[in-house]
């Protein structure tokens, strides 16, 4: 096909593919956005959009203003979140009983209802529109960017946006080498964990000879804590398919996979509504947009291996085996799915790719640091004020992350650690706050990018047993096809149960030194290769408290059960009885008005004292949990 | 597609099963019996069975001329397949990393106590099953668990106490 042929069949192909009927948003009609995430579900989203829906109805509103429900907003500790369009008010933990209120202040009327705007923690000032929040303010949203502000299940949304400008931008410039070029020159990087270069990835999986290639996407987001990749294949699925596709046609494939975990149906559901979608418009399937270009996605929902996030395990998975990793090389680029070519990135990567294609490599680059260019997304967890979804320039530093978008520590917490990259990753403490994130900024603090979890943790986190508890994690997770990683983690947490129960000895910390070296080094694959990173990094910065547990039997979070007792303060202690009534095992007697008397021996520890004193007992301080050998009153 | 398609066999052919799977002609409906295809037909055997029993792995295996054992290992490796029949209410407790500092572990120990079971197991009755899942993404909310369909948030050993009271008494 001659060049401006191609070009005008390509351009007629993407008019064609828009529906004009189709409802667009910011076409300028009054909206109402309601989050549709995961979380903001969980917190009541249906119910909500019910109300508006029916609060519509009643004022006879439903043809002036329109209800959409759209992707994550990232806020999630808000939820259900409502933002009005085109004023940007936001509105914040709405209950269907704040619907008539919400329509009546903000969209009969041109105000706000004050009482039920976002409240600052920190300064207590009510603020009214999204931009203003402290945690939008530090942020910037560009793989995000949609994500809030279309309807994830409308096509012609995305396409009113910007969508697929990108694909037909590589289809009629008709250069894959071009475009793989760009991708390298634009210095975009593994968004997946090890923070590979994606250009150079493109470029053997190009130059690797085959009549089949395939391009795969990996949204096997299995770091528990992790929530990004969800967030963009809930939020704009488009955005991750017109990535593939521009990959699958830089190297010359005609089929990809999207590996999607099975609990998120959500993703799952939205991922290929858009799908086809896609394909009824022309823009998947034989012909892309009137080209010659052929490619076609299949979805493969994962059945719940973590290992199956590595990129061999998971090839083996689509193939429908035990997804177990193998050596490499090859390279899946050489060698890879069903034994050929295949390119495999993750759902962040490629949603950075129409971007770069539609700026150019050099507006790509100029954010974020000089070998870790663009933006990257967040996570953020834990005892932190604002948590939610966040996406900040590469090279932020934490600090800015977690106390200003982040709103800092949670009133009446301390700030502990920050642990990265989830169970391949590391804690860092107060003192890297300012270290800027970056692959190699992070990986020297011994921890990880990762693929982007951030938990916040306080004193209340036994940094013992939490490292205990990733290594748990991963010793669980492990396909056990190689020996260092299968015996080894399984070792390095019987060492640490050993120093959680009190019974460690301090010859143990050298050993686990030593056998996380070996398992580091020895293992087959990334998840072994990494899974001692909490046991090494917590050891570096948090060696005291593993020494505490093991010569002074001390636990100072008060975590570990076998080194903490329950006891009841007589002289606070009013005899009410609440507690009485809820432990499991009557280890608390006592008669009405008289201090009760807790027996240790029968004790299991199972907080359910101690949480009805503080929140139903006329004395509410009664109960002490206290480790062993320190003393209170 | 790179995979060879195998001639299917005739599910005729294949000895009459019992108890007999009503469904099966939904399990592999859309299927074209490629080995890529063994994770999904097990996964829409569980999503119509509740379970995979003995005989839903025999048929996969006969179906995609695979040993019985092939099949039996790729199902077991996976988390999401359960080998035995689920409780009338699915309980599922979230383990990940904001639910374990928020205190997880004192959830799933209270439904272990109350219920008489632990993480993949039954209770005599057929009434609940309890599963301790790595995150169920909404970390915001931590410790979660959810009963049924229904999502409960910002746990506490009471407010679950309360949940399985009220449970028992509906």
């Amino acid at each position: 096909m001659r060049a401006a042929t191609l070009v005008r069949h390509v351009d007629e192909a993407l008019a064609k593919a828009r529906d004009p009927r189709a409802y667009i948003t910011d076409d300028g009609k009054a909206e109402i956005r309601i989050c549709a995430g995961t979380a903001c579900h969980s917190s009541g989203r249906p119910a909500v959009t019910a109300a508006f829906k029916e609060e519509l109805a009643t004022r006879a509103l439903v043809d002036t203003i329109r209800v959409v429900e759209t992707g994550c907003h990232g806020f999630c500790e808000q939820g259900p979140i409502v933002v009005l369009w085109p004023s940007g008010l936001f509105y914040p933990h709405v209950r269907p009983e704040d619907v008539a209120g919400i329509v009546e202040a903000s969209i009969v009327n041109d105000g706000v209802l004050q009482k039920r705007l976002y409240k600052d923690p920190e300064t207590k000032q009510r603020i009214a529109h999204e931009k203003e929040i402290p945690f939008y303010i530090g942020q910037r949203r560009r793989v995000l960017a949609l994500n809030g502000k279309i309807d994830p299940y409308s096509i012609d949304d995305y396409l009113a946006h910007g969508g697929y400008t990108a694909l037909a931008k590589v289809l009629t410039d008709n250069d894959p080498a071009g475009v793989v070029e760009e991708i390298r020159r634009s210095g975009l990087r593994g968004r997946g964990g090890a923070g590979f270069s994606t250009g150079t990835k493109w470029y053997f999986a190009r130059s690797s000879h085959g009549e089949v290639k395939y391009v795969v996407c990996n949204a096997d987001e299995g770091d528990p804590g992790a929530f990004m990749d969800r967030s963009v294949l809930e939020g704009n699925p488009h955005v991750v398919l017109e990535g593939m596709m521009i990959a699958a046609f830089a190297i010359g494939a005609s089929e990809g996979y999207v590996y999607v975990r099975h609990e998120y149906q959500f993703a799952v559901d939205r991922l290929r509504k858009a799908l086809a979608q896609a394909r009824e418009r022309g823009i998947f399937g034989d012909g892309v947009l009137g080209s010659e270009f052929s490619f076609d996605v299949r979805i493969t929902e994962g059945a719940g291996a973590f290992v199956c996030g590595e990129e061999t395990a998971l090839m083996a998975s689509i193939e429908g085996r035990r997804g177990m990793p193998r050596t490499r090389p090859p390279y899946p680029a050489v060698e890879g799915l069903f034994g050929k070519p295949t390119n495999i990135n993750n759902v962040e990567t490629y949603a950075n790719v129409p971007w770069i294609i539609n700026h150019g490599a050099d507006a790509f680059a100029a954010e974020g640091t000089p070998t870790s260019a663009g933006t990257k997304i967040f996570s953020l967890t834990g005892k932190v004020a604002n948590s939610g979804l966040v996406e900040v320039p590469m090279g932020a530093s934490l600090r800015h992350v977690i106390f200003e978008i982040g709103g800092g520590m949670l009133p009446g917490h301390h700030f502990k650690a920050v642990q990265l990259g989830g169970p391949s990753g590391g804690c860092l403490p107060e003192s890297l706050l300012d270290e800027p994130i970056d692959f190699e900024s992070l990986a020297a603090a011994g921890s990880m990018m990762g693929s982007g979890g951030m938990v916040v943790v306080d004193d209340s986190t036994c940094m013992v047993d939490f490292a205990r508890f990733f290594l748990t994690f991963t010793a669980e997770e492990s396909c056990g096809k190689c020996a260092p990683c299968r015996v080894g983690t399984g070792h390095l947490v019987s060492i640490l149960d050993a120093i959680c129960a009190g019974k460690g000895e301090l010859a143990d910390l050298d050993r686990l030194e030593r056998l996380a070296r070996v398992v580091k080094s020895g293992s087959l694959c990334g998840l072994g290769q990494t899974a001692p990173n909490p046991v090494l990094s917590s050891l570096r910065y948090f060696r005291d408290e593993f020494e505490e547990h093991i010569v002074q039997k001390r636990c100072r979070a008060v975590v570990c059960r076998d080194l903490v007792v329950y006891r009841i303060i007589p002289g606070k202690c009013t005899g009410c009885q609440r507690c009485v009534q809820v432990c499991p095992t009557e280890a608390i007697t006592g008669p009405r008005a008289d201090a009760h008397n807790l027996d240790p021996d029968k004790c299991i520890k199972c907080g359910s004292c101690y949480e009805v004193c503080r929140f139903d007992a006329i004395a509410g301080d009664a109960i002490l949990i206290e480790s062993r050998g320190q003393h209170a009153d | 597609m790179a995979a060879v398609t195998r001639p299917q066999p005739e599910l005729d052919d294949l000895p009459a099963s019992s108890p007999p799977i009503d469904p099966w002609a939904q399990i592999v409906q859309g299927f074209d019996g490629n080995r890529s295809d063994l994770v999904p037909v097990l996964q829409r055997a569980q999503s119509l069975l509740g379970y995979l029993p003995p005989d839903a792995v025999r048929r996969v295996a006969r179906w995609l001329r695979l040993s019985e054992s092939e099949v039996f290992g790729v199902a077991t490796f996976y988390a999401q397949f359960r080998f035995t029949p689920p409780g009338r209410h699915h309980v599922r407790i979230c383990l990940g990393t904001a639910c374990h500092v928020k205190g997880g572990v004192q959830m799933l120990e209270t439904i272990q106590r109350r219920l008489g079971v632990g993480a993949g197991e039954t209770t005599a009755d057929g009434e609940y099953d309890v599963e301790r899942v790595a995150c169920l993404g909404c970390c915001a909310l931590a410790p979660v668990l959810t009963l049924d369909e229904a999502i409960h948030g910002q746990m506490s050993v009471l407010k679950l106490q309360g949940i399985l009271d009220a449970e028992a008494s509906a």
